[in-house]
C-alpha cells in the first residue's frame, strides 16, 4: 500500500488537507511505537543529512528535531544564528544554497521572519521543514497538539478547544487554529483584546475575553506562553494583571470539566499563564505533548525526507 | 508484500489476470503450512506469528486459527512493520505506508515466524529481520509465504511456502484476501 503523500516540504498546516493531516497523525502512531522498542532507532533515513538551521533561539524544538533525526538514523548538523555567516552579512538564500551544496537533504528552519521557509522551499531541492517562522506557523507544534488531543480524547471532531493568551504573536496558535478547524473542532480564542483581535473570527473561530464563561464548556485548554521577548508594554498593563484576568490559576481550574485536557507548548511561565498545581495536575498533558512531539517530527521527517528528490 | 506489487493495491482490470489460486487452494496451502509449523516446532507455545502488513497480518491470523484447530494451542501473533526498515527510501517516487509494529515481548527464547503473502526479492524479509532485531533477540526466526515467485536478490529462503510459482520478473503477482481487500480469496498472475 502506498501513500498519497507527495510533499517534500512542511511549511504550515494552512495548505494541508484534512486527509493529509490525518495521514501524518496515523504515520505518527507507527513512529511513536519505535520509542517503546529496546533499540529506539530505525534505518529509515540512513545516509540522509539533516541541517537544523535555527536563526531564532530554541532548545526544545531543536532538540526534538535532532532526536527525531537520530532515531531515523539521519546525520545532523546544528547551525544557530550566532554560529552562521548570517552575522557576517550573508543572505538567507546564500547560506541555504551553501548548505545544499554540501548535500543537505532536509533543512529544518526556525526564523524570525514569516515566510522564510516558503522562500527557501521554492528555491531548494532539499526538503524544508518549518520549525516556526515569525508569528506565522509552527506546523509540527500544531500537529503534536492535534496528536495529543486525538490520543487522549479519541477524536478531534466536535471537541471544544480553548486557546488562551497571546494569539496575535503566536505561530503556535495559528497552526492550531488551521489544524483544529480542518479536523472539525470548535475553537475559542481567549485573551486581552489587544492580543486577541476580533479579526481572528475570519478564520472560523470564536473570540472571547471572558475566560470564566468559556472554561466550563472546554474539552481542551491550550495555554500559550506570554512571550516577554516579543511583548511591548502597550499590549497589556502587566503580568500580574494578566494572571488575574487570564491565568489558569488553581481556583480557575475548578471551572474545568473533569476530563478537560490542559495543554501548553512550553516553556511554561509558572505562576503567570498557569499555576504550578495545574501544570503538574492530573489534567495536564504537557509532558505527553513533548513525547508526542518527537514521534510527530519523526513522521514528518520520514514523509518529507523519504520522497525521492 | 513484494516490492513491485505495491503500486497495484487498487484493482487493475481483472481481464488481464490469470488465476493461480482460488479460495480453496489458499485454504489448503495454509492448512499444509500449519502442519509443517507444528512438525518443525516441538515447543509450539514459544512460536510467534509475525505478519507483515497488510496481507501477511491476515495470513498470520488464519494460520493461528488453524493451529488452534489442529493443536488446540493459542499461539501469539503480531505485526512487524518493514516500511521504516527498507533500504530504498528516497529512491522511490512513492513511500510505503508505515504501520505500528506490535510484538509480544520479550522475544528471547521464542521462535518468530515472519509471515508474508508473496516472497520475491527477499528485501522485505531482510527488512523484517532488521526490524525484529530492534525489539530483541528471538531464539529463531523462520519465514512463511503464501507464494514464492523466485527472483531472490538476497541469500534468503522460506521455511514454509504455500505455492512455488516460477515467474518472469516483469510479471505481477497479486494476492487478494476477503478480510483485507473485500474481494474473494485469490492469487492472480498479471503478465505485463
Amino acid at each position: 500500500m502506498s501513500t498519497n503523500w507527495n510533499r517534500k516540504d512542511l511549511l504550515g498546516l494552512r495548505e494541508l488537507s484534512a486527509d493529509e493531516i490525518n495521514f501524518i497523525l496515523e504515520t505518527t502512531d507507527a513512529f511513536k511505537q519505535v520509542g517503546t522498542r529496546e533499540i529506539k532507532k530505525v534505518p529509515a533515513l540512513r545516509g540522509k543529512t539533516l541541517v537544523n538551521f535555527f536563526v531564532e533561539p530554541s532548545t526544545r524544538t531543536r532538540t526534538s528535531f535532532e532526536l527525531a533525526a537520530f532515531r531515523l538514523s539521519a546525520d545532523v548538523i546544528n547551525i544557530s544564528a550566532t554560529t552562521s555567516s548570517l552575522t557576517k552579512g550573508e543572505t538567507l538564500k546564500d547560506t541555504a544554497r551553501n548548505l545544499e551544496a554540501l548535500h543537505a537533504d532536509i533543512l529544518v528552519l526556525r526564523h524570525s521572519s514569516a515566510g522564510a521557509p516558503q522562500f527557501l522551499a521554492q528555491r531548494l531541492k532539499s526538503s524544508v521543514i518549518n520549525a516556526g517562522d515569525g508569528a506565522h506557523e509552527h506546523p509540527t507544534q500544531g500537529l503534536l497538539d492535534l496528536y495529543t488531543i486525538r490520543e487522549k480524547r479519541g477524536k478531534i471532531d466536535n471537541l471544544h478547544v480553548v486557546i488562551v493568551g497571546d494569539i496575535l504573536f503566536s505561530r503556535v496558535a495559528r497552526s492550531n487554529i488551521f489544524g483544529l478547524t480542518k479536523l472539525g473542532a470548535r475553537v475559542t480564542l481567549v485573551g486581552p483584546s489587544t492580543l486577541v483581535p476580533r479579526e481572528f473570527e475570519k478564520l472560523g473561530v470564536t473570540v472571547s475575553n471572558q475566560i470564566d464563561k468559556v472554561l466550563p464548556d472546554a474539552d481542551v485548554v491550550n495555554l500559550l506562553r506570554i512571550q516577554h521577548e516579543r511583548q511591548r508594554k502597550e499590549y497589556f498593563p502587566g503580568i500580574s494583571e494578566y494572571t488575574t484576568l487570564f491565568g489558569l490559576t488553581k481556583e480557575r481550574a475548578k471551572l474545568l470539566k473533569p476530563d478537560c485536557l490542559v495543554m501548553h507548548p512550553g516553556p511554561i511561565n509558572r505562576g503567570v499563564e498557569i499555576d504550578s498545581e495545574v501544570a503538574d495536575g492530573l489534567q495536564s498533558v504537557i509532558l505527553d505533548q513533548v513525547t508526542n512531539g518527537l514521534a510527530v517530527r519523526m513522521a514528518v521527517l520520514y514523509l518529507c525526507g523519504g520522497i525521492a528528490a | 508484500m513484494q516490492m513491485d506489487d505495491k503500486k497495484h493495491s487498487a484493482s487493475p482490470a481483472r481481464t488481464s489476470g490469470v488465476p493461480i489460486m482460488d479460495a480453496e487452494a489458499i485454504r489448503r496451502a495454509l492448512r499444509r503450512i500449519t502442519h509443517e509449523i507444528i512438525e518443525q516446532n516441538a515447543d509450539l507455545k514459544s512460536v510467534v506469528l509475525a505478519g507483515i502488513p497488510l496481507r501477511g497480518v491476515e495470513i498470520a491470523r488464519r494460520l493461528a486459527a488453524f493451529i488452534r484447530d489442529v493443536a488446540k494451542i493459542d499461539i501469539e501473533t503480531g505485526t512487524i512493520d518493514v516500511a521504516m526498515h527498507r533500504d530504498d527510501v528516497g529512491t522511490r517516487a512513492e513511500l510505503p505506508m508505515v504501520h505500528a509494529s506490535k510484538l509480544p515481548l520479550p522475544l528471547e527464547h521464542r521462535t518468530l515466524i515472519i509471515v508474508d503473502d508473496v516472497l520475491f526479492t527477499g528485501r522485505t524479509a531482510r527488512a523484517a529481520m532488521d526490524a525484529i532485531s530492534s525489539f530483541g533477540r528471538p531464539a529463531r526466526i523462520q519465514l512463511a509465504a503464501l507464494v514464492d515467485r523466485g527472483h531472490r536478490e538476497l541469500p534468503i529462503r522460506a521455511d514454509y511456502v504455500g505455492k512455488n510459482l516460477p515467474t518472469a520478473t516483469r510479471e505481477q503477482i497479486q494476492v487478494r484476501l476477503q478480510n483485507v481487500d473485500q474481494e474473494p480469496d485469490a492469487v492472480w498472475l498479471f503478465k505485463e
